[in-house]
């Protein structure tokens, strides 16, 4: 679903960001992206979305190059791609339904259509009763679901989460992270990164850890050696 | 459409729309961004209203300026139609003479009218006009010449053919001088292509000005919008589907500041009607303007539009593109 080959990331004045990152995930595959802040988690993420471009090297998503895709298509890519940030980025003068339907809107689905979608992923995330609420009026954790419920609306194959439980106590951080599991029961590709160790330790998935923009460990996280805390 | 995933078989599946259904949603979110633009601008009636003020003054500037100059030409193809050419015959031209030379006239395709005006007759006239009354009576002899007034078509009524026309009556052999008034009348269509020229200079000048102006506005709204734009990239939203917005903002200031700029119009031509009658009326004519024709209104309204729209364009092309998630 999502391969990288030989990936190197230089910023504009010379911070090496990643360098000869390699790993491939499954279609219908979960799996965990850690390291230090820093490491080159969010830029490894930015390049899948295409807010990056790879310096040296090829991301290719379902064997597609994005370095094939021209600026004009990437709108049509991200459509693809269910992505789900720290900050929420909701919309904060617009209601939580509006946020949900936003990705409709924009690809042209009828109202009733519209309604029918974000209805389905208000229940999923188990917001119904506050689809009339603005974001400012809810809690940390319902925004992050609203967030999740709007990447999810349009049934991307494809799932990204930048520290989904970044702001976020154990307790919630775990029920994001079972709706994430229940969306990848559905057939859904789901790549997250975290520096949340305890998170991970609890669940037995795939993880990749990055440290200085090398990929240090692939593997389930039985393997970790937990090496890129010292 | 999806680039990566021909038929979305990863994941969960998505319902297809249909290409008629597209169009049909295509056209709904065009009414629905049109719509909410327009509700934007009602939000905050003052910066609107300012902006909408701006646009609408400038271009009726421009637009008053043009019925003027219209008008002038009207009047003025009025007077050109009225060239007329006095030719004073030779005192030694008996009156059968005179009436020889009006009968040949008479024949000249040039020539639309004759009017032949005695010596005598010209007299009492001058006599009656003039008031001297009694003391041109102690004249010995009239001293006045006959009068040949001659009116030429209109094809030859413009002040070059005109000319042409006298010289050739002045060498007929009956006439002494030939006379065209027609210095001031060629002063006067200079000076009317000059002022259509300036409305021209000063119309290009405004509409350039209305052009930033409604840029900077939508530059202004666009960075308001930031955040917004951003969430929007993100989800998937084409630049186009970005821009619709703006551009519907700069439609409806062109829109508005056009009706606006007709209403002021009609305002400054009520308030000008009265002072333009009393000066028609002391050159004894009666005037009345013209204003804006149907096909001028409708250019004018097009024009506003167009310049919203482009103001709003040059904004959208210039400032969206900058702004990118990071």
């Amino acid at each position: 679903m999502i391969k990288f080959e030989q990936v190197s990331k230089t910023y504009p004045g010379g911070q090496r960001a990643l360098s000869k990152v390699n790993f491939h995930i499954a279609p219908g595959e979960m799996a965990f992206l850690t390291g230090h802040s820093g490491a080159g988690k969010s830029t490894l993420l930015k390049l899948i979305s295409i807010m990056e471009r790879p310096t040296v090297g090829r991301v290719l998503i379902n064997g597609h190059d994005l370095n094939a895709i021209t600026r004009r298509d990437i709108a049509y890519i991200r459509r693809d791609i269910g992505m789900i940030f720290q900050s929420h980025q909701l919309l904060m003068d617009k209601t939580v339904f509006d946020n949900i339907a936003l990705p409709l809107v924009i690809e042209g689905y009828t109202h009733k259509e519209i309604g029918k979608r974000v209805d389905a992923a208000l229940d999923m995330v188990d917001l119904r009763d506050k689809s009339r609420c603005l974001p400012i009026m809810l809690s940390g954790g319902e925004q992050q679901r609203v967030g999740i419920a709007r990447a999810v609306v349009n049934k991307p194959p494809l799932l990204l989460a930048d520290e989904p439980t970044g702001n976020l106590d154990p307790k919630l951080s775990m029920e994001i992270i079972r709706l994430f599991e229940d969306f990848n029961q559905a057939g859904v590709s789901v790549f997250i990164a975290t520096h949340d160790l305890g998170l991970i330790a609890r669940m037995k998935y795939r993880t990749l850890t990055l440290k200085n923009g090398q990929m240090i460990t692939d593997g389930l996280n039985d393997n970790i050696d937990e090496g890129w805390q010292s | 459409m999806s680039i990566l995933f021909s038929n979305r078989s990863q994941g969960a599946s998505r319902v297809k729309i249909g290409l008629v259904q597209s169009i049909v949603m295509v056209f709904v979110s065009h009414v629905r961004q049109a719509l909410s633009s327009l509700g934007e601008l009602w939000r905050q009636p003052a910066a609107s209203l300012m902006t909408i003020g701006v646009l609408g003054l400038s271009i009726t500037l421009p637009s008053t300026l043009y019925i003027m100059v219209k008008n002038t030409e009207k009047i003025t193809a009025g007077w050109d139609q009225a060239s007329e050419i006095s030719l004073f015959l030779k005192p030694s031209i008996s009156a059968t003479q005179s009436q020889q030379l009006v009968a040949r006239l008479n024949t000249w395709s040039e020539i639309d009218s004759v009017v032949y005006i005695p010596a005598d007759d010209a007299l009492k006239e001058f006599q009656h006009l003039s008031g001297l009354g009694d003391a041109i009576a102690y004249l010995e002899s009239n001293p006045l010449p006959d009068v040949v007034l001659v009116t030429p078509t209109e094809k030859h009524g413009g002040p070059t053919s005109a000319k042409a026309l006298l010289a050739k009556l002045k060498q007929q052999r009956e006439v002494d001088v030939g006379k065209l008034d027609i210095e001031w009348l060629e002063r006067l269509y200079a000076l009317v292509n000059i002022a259509g020229d300036m409305v021209t200079l000063i119309g290009l000048l405004l509409f350039i000005a209305v052009v930033l102006i409604i840029g900077n506005t939508i530059r202004l709204n666009i960075l308001n919008k930031h955040d917004e734009i951003v969430v929007m990239k993100l989800v998937g939203a084409t630049d186009a589907f970005i821009h619709r917005p703006f551009l519907y903002t700069g439609f409806w200031y062109g829109l508005l500041g056009g009706l606006l700029a007709w209403f002021c119009v009609i305002i400054i031509l009520w308030w000008m009607d009265a002072s333009i009658a009393t000066f028609a009326a002391m050159y004894q004519k009666e005037f009345n303007i013209t204003g804006l024709t149907g096909a001028a209104l409708l250019t004018m309204l097009g024009l506003s539009i167009a310049l919203g729209l482009l103001g709003s364009l040059i904004s959208v092309q210039r400032h969206v593109r900058q702004i990118e998630p990071r």
